[in-house]
């Protein structure tokens, strides 16, 4: 039986099972007086049935699809020739897979003998397990709905019960957004610390050199590689500053305009306009950055002659600043736009009634009210400048350099750890690893913003209410 | 007390049980809405502080007052009392023009300040809300502190030039509101931490703080427990030596305990204006008397 098929079948049981548990709680409700005498509702007699046949259910369903493979892979290897079992378990795992091949028909040429019995063997007790598993199943789904079934009385407390699993349920949501960023955590300090034993940390954190150099095979001569970090947080925060000089002001002030002084006409027309800028994918704004934006401005420096005192490329983390900072302007109004909208009218009205200039009571009452989610907004609008690759990919170019000057090609984090990752290489050399290790800094950067912007605001903030 | 012990609504229901022919609700709404009303009782004072020539107010196309024309006197405290939604807030808005802040209000009608018209074009609204306060229903200090609540209208309005000169006007202010002994040891604490009654105060300090002529309140108790009402109640009656009152209230014992001349309203008319005494004893019209007998609204 095929696992999407038991799958259907235990929901339609399930159906059935809250229907019978509803009745019955029902039907036990006649003998006291009515529905109205019950403990709870009628449907939580029904769900505490279905709990009760479910979470058992699922509990085997879980281990069974757990352990089945590597039960039935551990039948199969008992039956392997002796010299193949002996040979160790590199070989093992060789045959296995070949074994799959078979089973999945991609195997080319003719397959030794045993390897076709153990194919067959495979495949007869996948089958043989899913058709125990689904009789197991079914078997503990009635044992245990009858349980649940007979349980029920109508004093029972079958909506505390129902609402208590709900509860957990709710919980376990709640946590797996942590224990997800957890595993990230670790599954990155890992390949971090694999890193720092070929690269010591200091030099990491401290150097002033990024380039990143690899044998792509043994015999291949290569130039010394570097793993200096500095450049490369330069070049990001570089970007991040222009693109925040750009969407702070802008999305903030378009924001202020959207909230308190354009007419309800206007507002309707040009918030959804804004929304959709942010609709737009970074590629699209990659380009226009690339060829449009970045050899302007390079024209422009040239025109000014600035090119005599700095350097000036085609590639330009002002061009990417630019244009990234356009791509957040959307995100840093909308979001600015609700929370000043949050603000309440009451305030106003009250500055207002002081004789207060409308640009006064922005400033002085709705801004300082609304300071908390404004600067939410802005750390967020950071976390995606900093997190921005693909326009930073297109139009700034990959080169390391370490610089304040904004018609220069820099590059960032994000961009490094990609290009590092890409392409054909070993994945523990200490090249394929740094990317990991940036990945590690980039969150602690991060992290750390947001905990000194919480303590900032939390300081600030006028509360109201 | 005498005018509490007159208005007591118990007393005044008898009376008006025993002399007058009961009207029924049908009647009372019929007299209402006839359209060609005329207010009756002393509209009209001697040299006005506001005077208020037919004025309409409209939301939408929706009218919500109908051709009131009224005088408040310098100095005088009159109280507006109506059942709910008879314009009563929406006229005291137009007193200040806090009604530009709703899009869809429009005002017509001549109204004036001082002989000033206050609807006329070329007028700024901020001088006029500065001459003008507002205490509204619900205390709505900013998320300052107790100082910077005060200090914010001579603050923006430039009044002063000197710290220590702020600092007098926060205390003068603060101690006409009665709130300076409860609020001296903290005033750099949050305006929003304190009680709901005191919040008021904050609001009422804050406005006076601005030295306005008129202070409009609209129903500036309603959101109070009655021990903090009474400090208002008390507030208000000091505070008509030097300002001008117009105060919207739903409490007809407020009305009566707190004001000079009392304006009754009803479906967006001005249905009488007299002196609070004769209003609560023997008023003119028969929706008044309907209205402070309690018979509805």
């Amino acid at each position: 039986m095929s696992s999407t098929l038991l799958l259907a079948l235990m929901f339609v049981g399930f159906i059935t099972i809250y229907k019978l548990g509803r009745s019955r709680s029902l039907a036990l409700a006649t003998n006291v007086g009515g529905a109205r005498y019950l403990n709870s509702l009628p449907f939580y007699y029904g769900m505490i049935t279905v709990l009760w046949a479910a979470i058992p259910a699922l509990i085997l369903l879980g281990l069974w699809y757990a352990f089945d493979d590597a039960v039935i892979q551990a039948i199969v290897v008992q039956h392997l020739p002796a010299e193949i079992r002996e040979a160790g378990n590199t070989e093992i795992g060789l045959v296995l897979n070949k074994v799959r091949l078979i089973i999945d028909n991609q195997f080319l040429g003719e397959p030794p003998e045993y390897m076709t019995v153990a194919a067959a063997e495979i495949n007869k007790l996948t089958t043989l397990s899913s058709n125990l598993l689904a009789a197991l199943i079914f078997l503990l789904m009635s044992v245990s709905a009858s349980v649940g079934y007979f349980r029920i009385h109508p004093q029972m407390k079958a909506r505390l019960f129902v609402e208590n699993w709900f509860k957990l349920a709710l919980l376990i949501c709640s946590m797996i957004a942590i224990f997800t960023t957890l595993g990230i955590v670790l599954s990155v300090l890992l390949e971090s610390i694999k890193f720092f034993r070929s690269v010591p940390i200091t030099e990491f954190l401290f150097g002033l050199e990024w380039s990143p150099q690899n044998a792509m095979r043994a015999d291949q001569v290569v130039g010394s590689s570097s793993f200096g970090a500095i450049p490369l947080f330069a070049g990001t925060l570089l970007i991040a500053f222009i693109s925040m000089l750009i969407a702070v002001p802008v999305g903030l002030m378009s924001a202020i305009y959207l909230a308190d002084y354009a007419p309800t006409k206007v507002r309707s027309t040009v918030k959804p306009l804004l929304e959709i800028l942010a609709g737009i994918p970074t590629v699209v704004y990659g380009f226009f950055a690339a060829l449009t934006v970045a050899p302007m401005i390079r024209d422009l420096a040239i025109g000014m002659g600035l090119d005599n005192y700095m350097t000036v490329t085609s590639e330009s983390a002002l061009a990417v600043g630019l244009i990234m900072g356009v791509m957040i302007v959307p995100f840093v109004s909308s979001l600015s736009d609700d929370v000043i909208n949050a603000v309440p009218q009451s305030l106003r009205d009250g500055a207002l009634a002081l004789g207060a200039t409308k640009s006064e009571v922005v400033k002085q009452v709705v801004i300082p009210a609304a300071l908390p989610g404004i600067v939410g907004g802005f750390l967020l609008a950071v976390s995606r400048a900093i997190g921005e690759t693909m326009i930073v990919v297109m139009a700034a170019g990959l080169a390391a350099n370490l610089t304040a000057n904004p018609l220069d090609a820099v590059t960032t984090v994000t961009v490094q750890i990609v290009t590092l990752l890409t392409g054909d290489q070993e994945f523990d050399s200490p090249k394929t690893l740094a990317a990991f290790a940036l990945g590690l800094m980039l969150f602690v950067v991060t992290l750390a913003l947001n905990y000194i912007a919480l303590h900032v605001v939390k300081k600030y903030r006028e509360q109201y209410e | 007390m005498t005018i509490l012990e007159a208005t007591n609504p118990v007393d005044t229901a008898e009376t008006a049980a025993k002399d007058t022919i009961k009207m029924k609700e049908a009647d009372l709404n019929e007299a209402a809405t006839e359209s060609d009303h005329k207010t009756v009782g002393d509209c009209f004072v001697e040299n006005p502080k506001f005077s208020v020539r037919d004025a309409n107010v409209y939301y939408g196309d929706k009218q919500a007052v109908f051709d009131v024309s009224l005088d408040i006197g310098e100095n005088e405290v009159i109280a507006m009392i109506g059942p709910s939604g008879c314009g009563k807030s929406t006229f005291l808005r137009c007193l200040n023009r806090m009604n530009d802040t709703i899009d869809i209000c429009r005002v017509e009608g001549k109204i004036e300040l001082d002989g000033m018209d206050i609807y006329d074009s070329r007028l700024d609204v901020v001088p006029l809300r500065a001459r003008v306060g507002m205490v509204f229903q619900k205390p709505n200090p900013f998320p300052k502190s107790i100082y910077d609540n005060v200090a914010y209208g001579p603050k923006i309005h430039g009044l002063v030039s000197r710290r220590v000169d702020l600092d007098e006007i926060v205390e003068t202010s603060l101690r006409r509101a009665g709130l300076w002994d409860e609020v001296k040891d903290r005033l750099n604490q949050p305006g929003t931490g304190l009680s709901g009654g005191q919040q008021q105060r904050l609001c009422i300090a804050r406005t006076i703080a601005v030295s306005p002529e008129v202070i409009l309140m609209d129903e500036p108790c309603s959101a109070l427990d009655p021990i903090a009402t009474a400090r208002i109640e008390e507030l208000i009656a000091e505070l008509s030596e030097n300002f001008t009152i117009c105060i919207v209230t739903h409490s007809m014992q407020q009305a009566a305990r707190v004001s000079k001349r009392t304006a009754y309203f009803h479906m967006g008319k001005l249905m009488e204006v007299n002196e609070t005494q004769k209003v609560f004893t023997n008023p003119d019209h028969e929706l008044t008397e309907a209205y402070i007998t309690g018979r509805f609204g």
